[in-house]
């Protein structure tokens, strides 16, 4: 290498007045290219270094609004073209909703764009330093000294007149600073490549095992995995694969009474009556086991006009002469037994269940359609 | 650098007089023609002369509370503004005689048969209405004239113990302004419809209030400096700090403005919304679009780049357009009540002319008795070297 280049040469000043003197009397020498650095801004110093309006703020203001643009422009595509969800019956496009976060998105890129763009410029990019990066000069100017530096670049550069004028002005510390030494790279060097390459494997290891065994990995499943099976889930011990199994063949649950009835027609009603009192506990049993599973095709009142109405052969009305002039038996029956459309219930309604959904079915007929004696007896 | 007091030029009291005068005869005519609509915009009038008073009279307190240095200059500029604060009561005079035509919460029948209303009796009942109005304003005159009393006292004695009293004083003033002023924004615009309510209006009035006293200081201020009226010394940086203040409150004002428009459009509840939508059917919706150019981004982009915030033609432009936006403002705040679809002519134009007026008046007599420069305050040598 040979001699290093100068970049500029500073002093030290000890007050905020004798830096803002010596800024004016740079200015008056003749002086353009050189700066003043201090702890703190020093009011006043921009006019005695006779700098032009920055414009710093023309990049500022372009950062911005790009900021502004990128957000509105994402929101926009995000709740209009690639995922539109209705929120609080607005329009997709509502952009008062934007507002918010294009404002947010304007300030945070504008001030780090800021900063961004004036380390760019001071270190010179791709540069990452500056030559008065790890000088005695820095330290004492960024804790309680004030400093002034003339760069190399200014057309009157000339060093010992600079020295000259620094000491008549009251500075110390009077130094010479270097650009710093740049070592040539060769991209080729093969201990660079072995390095790329060693990275590049690693990178693509971690990154795999991450994306495809580490995110499935439990360290604590919390019950959440057993040895059972879930419900709708396959089953390999049975050849027809169901998981759910039905009961073998003659088998009785506790407290279950089978139906001597099963599958025989609606004849044998006769032989059957309501063996449950018609009182009221029992009617609001009735009405709960109704509003559970006869309501959803016979709807609430028995009239067969249920949600699910249109959707399958609709489920008749139960105020039908039919219904109203059979038997307390031949409901049962029917409930028991199915009938076309309609599935048995006998596995999901229990027994007295039924009865007492019997004794609720003929509570809603007798609202439609009273019989004169209820009057009566209200009295 | 002595201050040397001069009168203001006959032209000023001139131009006062006029403007003045042919206010009044607009407001005259108008009454005589179409007394509900010239009430309406007698509510404006009023709304707008308080916010400038006021807002001036802020500016006072802001400077002792906050200790700034670079206003000490103009700070006779604000006094003299909020000067006419009592004129406010002359506005509410012949409001109080006509309150059935303007707020329906008056009429007794209308009340008692909606539940709504009825429970709100308490507050919005007329007696306590007029009371309110006149103690506020009693109230603020009161610090107005202990600011100032103490102020022209320190003129003569410079005793530095006054600035400090008047330090005191501006702490209690403040939270006393910020109450009534929400009282104020409350009982003349927000109870013209007394079933909506929005719980930040008081903010939004006390926004464009700073706002209104701002730029009229401003005016006031640069077109002073400029023909020598005020202390030599001023410069840029004191041009520029006017100008950073009044950027910043046109940001405040949008900032609360868009807040109270985004949380009635998010929720959406039909007594919250309706007030939005009277805004927004029969051609109000224009003026609403236009308010947010008038009143933001128009004043924000003359006052964004640096130079633009000293440039002393540039601050005397803004200042006229933000009271003329802060009118504006109130137009679209009050109006829709008096008519469902756009109405303006000069009915509208009478008020603000004769409010413009009156303060002149009030502006050229003040500086005819007073000094423009506080010359006894300590901080004022501070504040002609005060530089950015």
């Amino acid at each position: 290498m040979d001699a290093k280049k100068i970049y500029s040469i500073g002093g030290l000043f000890d007050t905020p007045d004798s830096i803002t003197h010596a800024a004016e009397a740079a200015v008056k020498e003749g002086y353009t290219k050189f700066d003043v650095n201090t702890p703190y801004p020093v009011h006043g110093m921009e006019r005695a270094m006779k700098l032009k309006p920055s414009l710093i703020g023309y990049a500022t203001l372009f950062i911005g609004l790009s900021g502004a643009a990128f957000a509105f422009l994402f929101m926009y595509w995000v709740s209009v073209m690639d995922y539109p969800l209705i929120i609080g019956g607005k329009p997709f496009f509502s952009w008062p909703a934007f507002v918010p976060i294009t404002f947010e998105v304007t300030v945070l890129s504008a001030a780090v764009g800021t900063v961004a763009v004036l380390i760019a410029l001071f270190f010179k990019f791709p540069n990452n330093a500056h030559p008065l990066h790890d000088t005695n000069y820095m330290k004492n100017v960024s804790s309680d000294k004030f400093g002034l530096n003339v760069a190399v670049i200014d057309p009157l550069f000339d060093e010992n007149k600079i020295r000259e004028f620094l000491s008549r002005e009251g500075a110390h510390d009077i130094e010479v600073f270097y650009e710093p030494e740049k070592k040539p790279v060769n991209v080729f060097d093969k201990r660079f490549l072995g390095l790329l390459v060693v990275v590049a494997i690693v990178t693509a290891g971690v990154t795999y095992f991450t994306l495809n065994k580490l995110i499935y990995m439990q360290p604590f499943t919390w019950m959440g995995v057993q040895d059972r099976l879930s419900a709708q889930s396959q089953n390999v011990m049975f050849d027809d694969g169901f998981g759910m199994r039905t009961p073998v063949e003659g088998t009785v649950a506790r407290g279950f009474t089978p139906y001597e009835f099963k599958g025989q027609p609606d004849s044998v009603v006769k032989n059957m009556s309501n063996p449950l009192p018609f009182t009221k506990e029992v009617i609001e049993k009735g009405k709960s086991r109704f509003d559970t599973y006869c309501s959803p095709c016979h709807g609430y009142y028995g009239k067969g006009d249920s949600r699910l109405n249109g959707q399958f052969p609709n489920p008749p009305t139960l105020h039908s002469d039919k219904v109203r002039n059979w038997s307390d038996g031949n409901i049962y029956h029917v409930i028991t037994n199915g009938q076309n459309v309609m599935p048995s219930y006998a596995k999901q309604i229990s027994r007295d269940d039924r009865w007492a959904i019997i004794h609720y079915i003929r509570v809603l007929q007798r609202s439609l359609n009273a019989k004169d004696t209820d009057l009566e007896t209200k009295k | 650098m002595e201050y040397q007091k001069k009168e203001l030029p006959a032209k000023v009291q001139k131009t006062g007089l006029l403007l003045a005068g042919i206010g009044l005869l607009l407001i005259l005519v108008s009454y005589f023609i179409d007394p509900r609509r010239e009430a309406f915009n007698n509510i404006i009038g009023l709304t707008f002369f308080a916010s400038i008073a006021i807002g001036a009279l802020v500016l006072v307190a802001l400077e002792y509370i906050s200790g700034a240095v670079w206003s000490v200059p103009f700070r006779r500029v604000s006094e003299f503004i909020s000067s006419s604060l009592p004129l406010v009561l002359v506005f509410a005079v012949p409001l109080f005689l006509m309150m059935g035509m303007l707020f329906h919460w008056t009429h007794t029948d209308v009340v008692s048969a909606d539940k709504i209303l009825s429970g709100k009796t308490s507050y919005l009942n007329i007696p306590f209405f007029i009371g309110r109005t006149i103690g506020i304003v009693l109230v603020l005159y009161i610090f107005y004239a202990v600011f100032t009393r103490n102020s022209r006292k320190q003129d003569k004695t410079k005793d530095q113990g006054l600035t400090k009293t008047n330090v005191k004083l501006s702490a209690l003033f403040m939270p006393v302004a910020g109450i009534g002023l929400t009282f104020l924004a409350v009982d003349w615009i927000m109870s013209l419809e007394p079933h909506w309510y929005s719980t930040i209006f008081g903010v939004y009035y006390i926004s464009a209030t700073l706002l209104a006293g701002l730029a009229a200081t401003t005016y006031a201020a640069v077109s002073l400096n400029e023909n020598g009226y005020l202390m030599p010394g001023i410069n840029k940086d004191h041009y520029y700090s006017l100008g950073a203040l009044m950027f910043g409150m046109t940001n405040f004002w949008a900032y609360i403005a868009f807040s109270q428009f985004l949380l009635i459009w998010y929720a959406n509840i039909p007594e919250e919304s309706v007030w939005f939508v009277m805004r927004w059917e029969g051609g109000w919706k224009y003026i609403s679009v236009i308010l947010i150019f008038v009143r933001f981004i128009i004043p924000y982009a003359g006052l964004l780049s640096q130079p633009s915030k000293s440039d002393p033609k540039r601050l005397k432009n803004v200042s006229i357009f933000i009271l003329a936006a802060h009118f504006f403002d109130l137009y679209w705040l009050i109006m829709p009540t008096f008519s469902k679809t756009i109405v303006f002519s000069f009915y509208e134009l009478g008020f603000p002319l004769f409010v413009v007026g009156i303060i002149i008046l009030v502006f050229y007599y003040q500086a005819k008795k007073h000094n423009l420069a506080p010359v006894g305050d300590p901080k004022l040598q501070r504040s002609l070297d005060f530089h950015l």
